[in-house]
């Protein structure tokens, strides 16, 4: 893997009460955390990390609007315009019967929709290498990544601010 | 843990629900001297249409054209109108009532801890139950021959020139145990029997949380969970065949298979956005201080997914029968679309009760958010009203429908009797559970 010149300080937490006790100290510190990897969720870890509410919600309703006037659009042209098919009486262009394929083209475009956009914006790309901080993550650890080069506080300040909210260990990561 | 809370029906709230009794009554009084003058002109004018009406329904279903009419004049139209719209209101709130033993239950069914705290609410609603059942059956013995056609006994003579043998077919299901066109013993049976069962759950269901009050531990809850796990099947059964008693009988030579779904649908949403507003009014006025965001979310999920699922149900009802285009079906829907004021209730209860709700409570936020659930829930309350007032009067009134004074006059009478009940009810009780086994798992609820 070829370097890309980042450079991580990365905390170990043993417990998850120390980590969210961990996270609050080190923000207020003016610690800037990049991101925290755990290996089961944490109730209230996005909050205390002050994360912003997804946006994902508006992305699926907009894809989901897409896919309503997709069917609409498609089943009033198709069998009103292009080739009109009388079925049971009914008139070319009659709503009821549209509503089902509308539902399901709304549910599809906004599901496939919201993987499509969670994918493209967490910049998960097939043959992508995820970066590992600290393998312990998938097993018993907490890790905490922060990127020195979005702080201005040192790495041995950064450290010792680590150590004192809670971690059991500190290391370095390159990538 | 939780602190000790105690409704008071304080003399203020019970002010303002008489003044919406009386305002009730003001507007009913109007309403029915505005009906009965209006009375004679009304069938004169709508005489042609009812002509029109028979006419469709002669080409399209000649065995129910012969009887439809058949000779029954019964009483007055605003006679009739009044006893319409009271059966009309009062199935609604059954409904409501009902609803609230069904959400208890379904608390315990589902084991749910969340809704720890708000439980009292939903049970002090169940108190209208017993009062409900009373009213079903004055208003059954009183109004039986305008509410219900199949009634009539020369219906069931095959000497008579009214007899129907499509009804004579089905006149088991009312006439069981006694003699055709007599007394329904088996359809009043199961009346009684409906309202008894639901009442005698709501007790024991009721003796058992009120007793955790005072003795704590788990075996009340334990012994709640059973009751309620046979209350839920019992209710599955009894809420589909009242929905067919009660409501689709109006119209007896018509059915559908979704209907029992449709009246629980119906009733489930209205009860929800009922509870949902007295928590909110409650906590407004300083109640219920455990009850955070996250517990309002819920029930405004609850709100939402349902009216959803209301939609669901209509819209499944109402396709087959567009689709099918089987003239003994769809008749319901022409008389609905065709003639006013049943044409714009139809579509009116179509965006009061799916597009706004669908709209309006979308966001994570309006759910959180005592503001929006205030404009929603009374919007579907009033929605699922005009939703009822469709199901029963256009089989009722035919084309002499209306919809006044009168009927908002007895809607105002009902609710403010239905709010008097469960207030009250809910003041005799501690408002917050004592001894929830769950009450810790709800205060640290966050979702």
């Amino acid at each position: 893997m070829s370097s890309t010149g980042e450079k991580f300080l990365v905390g170990i937490f043993d417990d998850e009460d120390i980590l969210l006790h961990g996270v609050e100290g080190i923000r207020e510190k003016g610690v800037k955390i990049h991101e925290v990897y755990t290996p089961f969720p944490v109730h209230g870890l996005d909050e205390v990390l002050g994360y912003k509410r997804s946006r994902l919600p508006i992305a699926a309703f907009l894809f989901g609007l897409t896919g309503t006037s997709l069917a609409l659009t498609m089943q009033i042209w198709m069998l009103g315009f292009d080739w009109p098919m009388i079925i049971g009486g009914k008139n070319f262009v009659s709503l009821p019967p549209f509503i089902p394929v509308t539902f399901e083209l709304t549910v599809l475009l906004s599901a496939l929709g919201m993987v499509a956009t969670f994918f493209i914006v967490s910049d998960m790309k097939p043959y992508k290498t995820p970066r590992t901080y600290d393998i312990r993550s998938t097993d018993d650890k907490h890790v905490m990544a922060i990127d020195l080069a979005a702080n201005k506080l040192s790495k041995d300040e950064i450290g010792q601010i680590l150590k004192a909210n809670g971690a059991s260990e500190v290391n370095e990561k390159n990538f | 843990m939780a602190a000790d809370e105690q409704y008071i029906f304080k003399p203020e709230a019970k002010r303002k629900i008489s003044i919406l009794f009386g305002v009730g009554i003001l507007l009913f009084v109007l309403g029915v001297i505005m009906a009965m003058n209006s009375g004679g002109h009304h069938e004169g004018a709508e005489h042609g249409s009812i002509e029109a009406a028979k006419t469709l329904v002669a080409s399209t279903d000649p065995e129910a054209s012969a009887t439809e009419e058949g000779g029954h004049h019964g009483s007055p139209v605003w006679l009739k109108r009044i006893y319409t719209s009271l059966w009309h209101n009062n199935i609604f709130f059954t409904g409501i009532g009902i609803i609230g033993l069904f959400f208890v239950a379904i608390q315990y069914a589902a084991q749910a801890g969340w809704s720890a705290p708000i439980k009292r609410i939903p049970l002090a609603m169940g108190q209208w139950i017993p009062i409900a059942g009373v009213l079903m059956l004055i208003i059954w013995f009183v109004a039986k021959g305008d509410l219900f056609h199949w009634t009539h006994h020369d219906l069931y003579d095959p000497a008579s020139a009214d007899y129907d043998k499509i009804l004579d077919q089905k006149s088991v299901y009312f006439f069981w145990l006694g003699s055709k066109g007599g007394f329904p013993t088996f359809y009043i049976l199961r009346m009684v029997a409906f309202f008894s069962l639901w009442y005698w759950f709501y007790t024991l269901i009721k003796k058992q949380m009120l007793a955790e009050d005072l003795e704590g531990g788990t075996q009340h809850w334990y012994s709640a969970r059973k009751l309620s796990a046979v209350f839920l099947i019992i209710f599955a059964v009894s809420s589909s065949v009242a929905a067919w008693d009660w409501v689709m009988s109006i119209d007896p030579h018509w059915f559908s298979t979704m209907f029992g779904w449709y009246v629980f649908a119906s009733w489930w949403v209205t009860g929800l956005a009922t509870i949902t507003l007295i928590v909110v009014n409650l906590k407004d006025a300083g109640y219920l201080k455990m009850v955070n965001a996250n517990h309002l979310h819920d029930l405004g999920k609850f709100v939402f997914a349902f009216s959803v699922f209301w939609t669901y149900i209509w819209f499944s009802q109402f396709m087959l029968i567009y689709y099918a285009n089987i003239p003994e079906e769809t008749v319901y829907f022409i008389e609905r679309l065709k003639h006013s004021p049943y044409s714009w209730i139809f579509y009116a209860n179509l965006i009061l009760n799916f597009v706004l709700p669908f709209l309006l409570l979308m966001t994570r936020d309006a759910k959180r958010h005592m503001a929006m659930l205030k404009v929603v829930c009374p919007i579907i309350i009033v929605g699922h009203w005009f939703d009822f007032y469709n199901m029963i009067t256009p089989g009722i009134m035919q084309y002499n429908g209306g919809i006044g004074l009168l009927e908002i006059g007895l809607a105002c009478i009902f609710f403010a009797l239905f709010l008097w009940v469960s207030l009250s009810a809910l003041s005799k009780m501690p408002l917050v559970a004592k001894n929830h086994p769950m009450m810790g798992e709800s205060l640290n609820h966050h979702i």
